[in-house]
């Protein structure tokens, strides 16, 4: 049980890296990992909304969609509980904890609607993960995204102060590094199944 | 049957959550001054920070606290914004000095003459730190555009190796004011038209070797002027401009042209 559990967190963080891997939540991937700072604030934004969604969402497509056969509107029905959900967080942080909420506050409008968001509580769904199996997930996503907006945070950095070709400058030599960063994370594929043979 | 199953649920589940975010947003609401929100919606928002609080929220929420705090602050807000924020308060509007930053050098390149080559980090105050610069005068304009890039509304472009402002674009927030490491660019009142367009505090001679442009301190700008707002201090021309009543006199007798008076100069 425990063993499952982590195979699923480390999977998710390396081997199917939301954003890496699956090409999900690109949006803020290449928006706000400008800087360090930023890209932690968003990456923990990103972590919270996800745990926040699964918990809704799991008992949501379980207990209302599926016994009454209508697993297909889990989109619609997924989004609007989402974006809702967020927004009621906003105002619950803003009265009872203005510290976190100063420090989430920006980012977290900005992802109540975000693919990667959606994509994990439906991929949930689809992987016919139980409910505990599903949080372990949906945090592994947050954390695997958190590490990749910090890893690209660095390597933004670094590209700020090349020497690139004009034409290269900006934002087709950011779209290169990420596919690099990507490619790299390729590499993890296969590796956690084996570990805990 | 399954659709109309389909769009009720839809429909109950977003009354549920919009019926949970108003009951939510009523009690839960933070209760924000409402004269602060008023005075933010007057200002600006280019948070320049010339009124010298930090941007345009700090500048409402200090003015909605302290009614002492004078509310022509807003210099890129001009009289509008000062007159919109006394009425908000109720208080009597005070006007706006209008200020544009000028450049105190107008020695480009076909004017000076250069030490030798830089090719360091494109920044001015790097290349300041390295014999002061590619040029001779250490005193003026190095042009790598230090100014021009703190500048929020692309009012300053780098032609020539010096910076120019466009007047017409100027906000007057005064951040190029404190980016030059020469300290060559100041604010000053818009219906001021008459500027020193030089800064280099060398004897006469050894200023006019390195410039063309250079202010050689020979003092007609100081006989001449009839309100004694010229002064040659610190070895280089200064206009007191609570006298200077832009009369021209000095930009006439110049011998360099390096006073010159900006209403006709525009290029």
């Amino acid at each position: 049980m425990l063993k499952s559990l982590i195979v699923i967190l480390m999977t998710s963080v390396l081997v199917n890296n939301y954003v890496l891997n699956r090409f999900l939540g690109i949006c803020p991937f290449l928006g706000v990992s400008k800087k360090l700072n930023q890209a932690v604030g968003m990456g923990v934004a990103v972590i919270f909304v996800m745990l926040l969604a699964t918990l809704v969402t799991w008992p949501i497509q379980m207990y209302l969609l599926e016994p009454n056969d209508l697993g297909y509107m889990q989109t619609i029905v997924f989004i609007l509980v989402i974006a809702a959900l967020v927004q009621l967080v906003e105002i619950i942080l803003k009265k009872y904890v203005p510290s976190l909420h100063k420090a989430l506050g920006v980012y977290l409008p900005l992802i109540t609607t975000n693919c990667a968001v959606l994509g994990v509580t439906i991929n949930n769904i689809n992987d016919s993960y139980n409910f505990i199996e599903s949080i372990v997930s949906s945090l592994g996503c947050g954390l695997g995204f958190l590490l990749a907006m910090v890893l690209f945070a660095g390597v933004r950095s670094r590209l700020e102060t090349s020497n690139a070709p004009q034409s290269f400058k900006g934002l087709p030599l950011t779209l290169i590094a990420a596919a690099i960063v990507s490619c790299a994370f390729f590499g993890f594929a296969g590796i956690i199944e084996n570990l805990f043979i | 049957m399954q659709i109309v199953i389909a769009i009720v649920l839809v429909t109950v589940v977003g009354l549920l959550c919009s019926l949970m975010l108003v009951v939510a947003s009523h009690y839960m609401s933070v209760p924000t001054n409402e004269k602060e929100e008023k005075l933010r919606n007057c200002l600006p928002g280019a948070n320049c920070g010339a009124c010298g609080y930090t941007g345009c929220d700090g500048y409402a929420k200090a003015l909605a606290n302290d009614p002492t705090i004078a509310t022509n602050l807003c210099i890129p807000g001009g009289d509008k914004t000062a007159k919109a924020l006394a009425d908000v308060l109720g208080v009597k509007a005070l006007d706006v000095a209008e200020k544009e930053a000028v450049i105190h050098c107008y020695g480009d390149t076909s004017k000076r003459s250069k030490k030798g080559i830089y090719e360091g980090i494109k920044s001015c105050v790097a290349a300041k730190s390295v014999y002061g610069g590619e040029a001779d005068c250490t005193f003026g304009c190095i042009g790598y555009g230090d100014c021009a890039s703190v500048c929020p509304v692309d009012a300053i472009c780098i032609e020539n190796g010096i910076a120019h402002i466009d007047s017409r674009k100027c906000i007057g927030c005064g951040l190029c004011e404190k980016a030059c490491p020469n300290h060559l660019i100041s604010l000053k009142n818009v219906e001021k038209t008459i500027i020193v367009s030089c800064s280099n505090c060398e004897k006469g001679a050894v200023a006019r070797k390195e410039c063309t442009n250079a202010c050689i301190k020979c003092k007609k700008c100081e006989n001449i002027c009839p309100q004694g707002a010229i002064k040659v201090k610190n070895n280089v021309a200064q206009i007191d401009y609570s006298l200077c009543n832009n009369c021209g006199m000095c930009v006439k007798v110049c011998p360099t042209h390096c006073i010159v008076d900006t209403s006709l100069a525009e290029n």
